[in-house]
């Protein structure tokens, strides 16, 4: 094995807490609020301007977000796929080159680390993107292979062009062949004159592109892509945390630490989670060889279900902020929201939670207690909770191959 | 291209055989088409039957220039009930409602104030104009939030006949009652005196600029034949303020695809439902028998036979022109024929091939995705009522405007622009004889040199322009002089006094005829909250199950 933890080491400096992106020139001309917080390190912006106006770049026109944050690492060596494969859940054996997946991955006691996605790159050669920092698990679980861990999160600029025009703009943009890339599918081309890769992917459940590119050249690419707004071709907006934090919730996509607790961050007994408690099981496959976690997610899995992350749509348009959950109206207390939005384009309050079953079974009738304020006086409403067995919002624009032209 | 939303004759069915429907509704505007659905949710089988080739009334995208997509009478919504949004499952059928952002108001020697929807920003922008401004916009805004909150009540509930016994109508009473008690004694004051009030008068109390006058005044006479120094004006400008967008008061929101998403949206559902929608049937008359509706006559010939009979069409028109006077009990035709429904808007919708650029706006981005209002002062918005008094149209005419396709994709070609445009004031009777072509482009010519005024190099833009006057709009879309609230919103025609004393609780004075148009409570704006109120009444009768949900209360 070898592990390669260099991170641009020995040139910190105590007095910036937090590091700008490649892209932050950019980022910081457009943001116009200031409204900063810490992305994995990063200095990022929550809004740019206007909240509900970032919400619909994505949703009606073209959003752009620096992605860059985002933790990655580079996967190598004769030993890469096997590695991968006793790591994650899912069965990426099948995984081609220039294709995508979404993982999981679980400790021993089956409880889940973090969710990511794999990119294959070149044959043998492959991204590993996760939320949190993952470095030490992946060298703990690299023991005895052979392969390199490289973290990259620093040495690739990435952008996110997300949104219904997000095709038009990157073609108007110069961007060739992407009348062909399929959901998932990764491309390399050229723009402006630099090479990058360019993969369609995100977390926004719409029709989107990744960029991919060393960060030398990370100016001239959002430069490259502005310039059709600047042409008055194509509305664009740069979109935030917050807009992001939306349409993730809108698409069903969880959030690691914030819906469920990291297993390797969990100090109390029973507050980590499994991937069927999370409702995640569609990226559990038995059938391949022996990954970590398998044996205590067998187990698990012959037992009834006791808990399942839902997605949840509460009637009303009051806010379920932490709220709790309760079998029946004022019955038996059952769960808690854990995130939640008012979804704009569908008019309702939609939620991740966590909800208890009983002897296998979800409760009947799901109601909130909502705790709100008006001027300062609190009141407290009950609303009726819906599970939503699949996405609460899609578009087959998302996986249209060509995408619709504007 | 974006989506097609002007597909003709979708709905069209043949099949018309001899069936005796449970509901007719006459009108495929939103409010009918929201009536329908919701009738047909309760197991009703219901027929639509739309005089024109196309759905939607006056909430139409229509494509008159290949590539650009108008919507070519309502152009901006605020006051649609998200309750029935959601409900309908709207989404799922293409509607999409985007907020919009900032307004420029224009004054009369070029100045300029610009509304953000960022407080801090606009705080800045009226400070400019006068500290003391700034300040009392604060108090306006929390006064009008104030009157707002009681009339959003009341929106998606049937108003109370004051003078019945009914129960149901003692409770609605003691409801409106407590409601307006709560407000305070000095308040309640105020708000009778508000009612009365001319929007320039009310404002006075506040401002002190005249550009913050007028911009904020305009919203006091758009589809009212009333000028902003008109008593009622002040009214017309709360029903223009107490809308939201996903809880913004006050916001107001422009529909992805252009007006028509929200008809073809509701259609949608209505067809999910079971519902049927006719186009080309436009209604000659309204059956009735032994004092009770049984159907309709199309103008075809074609009879239609129905359990009930709905119209969507404005009240004026339902009664002096879908009616045998005969059938109509004593007084209501004379009721019906002075139903104050004024036309006094006109609209220019302009396809451009750039985004104009307008003189003193920075290259801002609130600002090209917003509106541009055309205000100039209280003097000349007042001067430009005097022109329709006398019947012509203004000279000088306030316009808002809006360019949709500054931030929808679907209603332009790339680097193409379509800005819709309202002009005030504009005539359905002109002193000088009736509307000719001519005078048609002449009004038309009139708007456009306004804005060239302020925006230089605006006409070589210019690529195709469809001009509505009063005449065209009640010619296609059927509303009376062209008003586009089916009747004005002045206190004598509004809540238990809509569309007339009496008869505010959607039943009409034949039975098994109901009205769901704009014409009743809560009046115009594109809200669906007639249409739904309706059906509620509608159901109770037939004895079925409420299909209509509750609205969505951001007040308490």
């Amino acid at each position: 094995m070898s592990g390669n933890t260099q991170q641009r080491s020995g040139q910190h400096d105590f007095r910036q807490v937090l590091q700008p992106s490649p892209f932050h020139p950019r980022v910081e001309e457009h943001c116009r609020v200031k409204n900063w917080t810490s992305w994995n390190g990063y200095q990022t912006a929550r809004v740019y301007d206007t909240l509900a106006a970032e919400y619909f770049a994505i949703r009606s026109s073209c959003s752009v977000m620096d992605l860059t944050p985002m933790e990655k690492y580079r996967i190598g060596g004769p030993d890469a796929l096997k590695f991968l494969n006793r790591l994650v859940a899912r069965d990426i054996s099948g995984l081609k080159p220039n294709r995508v997946t979404y993982v999981l991955w679980c400790n021993d006691e089956g409880k889940v680390l973090d969710d990511g996605t794999i990119f294959h790159l070149r044959q043998g050669e492959y991204r590993l993107c996760s939320q949190h920092h993952q470095l030490d698990w992946l060298l703990i679980s690299a023991l005895g292979m052979d392969v390199s861990v490289i973290v990259e999160t620093h040495e690739i600029a990435a952008l996110a062009v997300q949104g219904p025009t997000a095709y038009s703009v990157l073609t108007a943009a110069g961007f060739e062949g992407l009348d062909q890339l399929k959901p998932f599918g990764i491309l390399y081309t050229q723009v402006a004159g630099f090479e990058l890769m360019v993969s369609r992917t995100g977390y926004t459940g719409d029709l989107g592109y990744e960029l991919w590119t060393d960060p030398s050249n990370a100016l001239a690419l959002w430069d490259a892509v502005f310039e059709v707004r600047d042409r008055g071709l194509y509305d664009l907006r740069c979109i935030g945390l917050d807009a992001l934090e939306m349409v993730r919730i809108e698409a069903g996509f969880i959030m690691p630490a914030d819906d469920f607790n990291t297993a390797e961050t969990t100090v109390r007994a029973g507050h980590d989670r499994s991937p069927f408690e999370i409702g995640l099981g569609w990226v559990v496959n038995f059938d391949k060889p022996h990954f970590t976690g398998k044996q205590a997610l067998l187990r698990e899995k012959s037992r009834p279900i006791k808990r399942r992350l839902v997605k949840l749509a509460i009637d009303g348009n009051k806010p379920p902020i932490d709220s709790f959950l309760y079998d029946g109206k004022k019955g038996r207390r059952i769960g808690t929201i854990k995130t939640q939005i008012w979804s704009p384009i569908l008019k309702a309050n939609l939620a991740m939670a966590d909800v208890e079953y009983r002897k296998g079974k979800l409760p009947k009738e799901i109601w909130a207690e909502i705790y709100y304020q008006k001027e300062l006086e609190w009141q407290v409403s009950w609303a009726r909770c819906r599970i939503s067995e699949t996405p609460f919002w899609t578009h087959p624009r998302r996986s249209a191959t060509p995408p619709q032209s504007f | 291209m974006g989506l097609d939303t002007t597909q003709r004759g979708r709905y069209w069915d043949n099949d018309t055989a001899m069936k005796t429907y449970d509901a007719i509704i006459i009108g495929a505007g939103h409010n009918g088409l929201t009536n329908a659905a919701y009738l047909a949710k309760a197991g009703l089988d219901v027929l639509v039957v739309e005089k024109n080739d196309y759905i939607g009334g006056a909430s139409v995208s229509r494509e008159m220039q290949e590539g650009w997509i108008y919507s070519s009478c309502s152009y901006v919504c605020s006051m649609m009930r998200q309750t029935i949004h959601r409900d309908l499952n709207l989404t799922r059928h293409g509607l999409v409602l985007v907020p919009y952002l900032g307004t420029v108001s224009y004054g009369d020697r070029g100045e300029t104030l610009i509304s953000y929807t960022s407080e801090e920003v606009n705080y800045n922008a009226l400070r400019r104009h006068s500290p003391h401004d700034a300040d009392a916009m604060f108090r306006l805004h929390t006064d009008l939030a104030r009157y707002a909150q009681l009339i959003r009540k009341t929106l998606l509930r049937t108003p109370p006949d004051p003078t019945s016994f009914r129960p149901r109508d003692i409770k609605e009473l003691l409801w409106l009652a407590k409601e307006f008690w709560a407000l305070g004694e000095k308040e309640l004051y105020e708000y009778i005196r508000f009612f009365t009030m001319s929007a320039a008068d009310f404002l006075e109390d506040y401002f002190e600029t005249d550009l913050i006058k007028a911009a904020m005044a305009s919203a006091g006479i758009i589809g009212t034949a009333l000028g902003v120094q008109s008593p009622g004006s002040a009214y017309i400008l709360l029903h223009h303020v107490m809308g939201d967008v996903d809880g913004n008061i006050g916001a107001w929101g422009l529909a992805r695809g252009g007006m028509g998403a929200i008809s073809n949206s509701i259609a949608g559902a209505l067809k999910e439902l079971g519902g049927e929608v006719r186009t080309n049937a436009g209604v000659e008359q309204i059956l009735v028998k032994n004092r009770k509706a049984v159907g309709v006559v199309l103008e075809n010939g074609d009879e239609l036979t129905a359990g009930i009979v709905v119209s969507n069409l404005d009240a004026k028109r339902t009664f002096t022109q879908c009616m045998d006077k005969n059938d109509l009990p004593e007084g209501i035709y004379e009721k019906a024929k002075n139903f104050k429904i004024r036309g006094s808007s006109g609209k220019v919708n302009i396809a451009l091939s750039a985004m104009p650029k307008f003189t003193g706006v920075p290259d801002n981005r609130y600002v090209d995705r917003g509106g541009h209002n055309f205000v100039g002062s209280l003097e000349t918005m007042e001067r430009a009522y005097d022109c329709w008094k006398h019947g012509r149209w203004s000279d000088d005419p306030f316009i808002e405007a809006v360019i949709p396709s500054a931030w929808d994709p679907t209603v332009a070609p790339p680097g193409k622009h379509w800005m819709s445009n309202f002009v005030q004031y504009c005539p359905s009777k002109l002193a000088d004889g009736p509307w000719t072509p001519e005078k048609r482009d002449q009004f038309g010519q009139t708007v456009i040199d306004k804005i060239e005024r302020y925006s230089p190099g605006f006409k070589d833009l210019i690529v195709h322009m469809e001009i509505r006057t009063p005449h065209e709009i009640e010619a296609e879309i059927g509303l009376t002089e062209g008003n586009i609230f089916q009747g004005e919103l002045t206190i004598d025609q509004l809540l238990f006094n809509r569309p007339f004393p009496g008869y505010a609780q959607y039943r009409m004075p034949i039975k098994n005829m109901y009205m769901c148009g704009s014409s009743t409570h809560p009046g115009g704006g594109v809200s669906s909250a007639c249409g739904a109120n309706a059906a509620r009444e509608i159901l109770m009768d037939l004895k079925r199950g409420n299909t209509v949900p509750e609205d969505d209360c951001y007040d308490e």
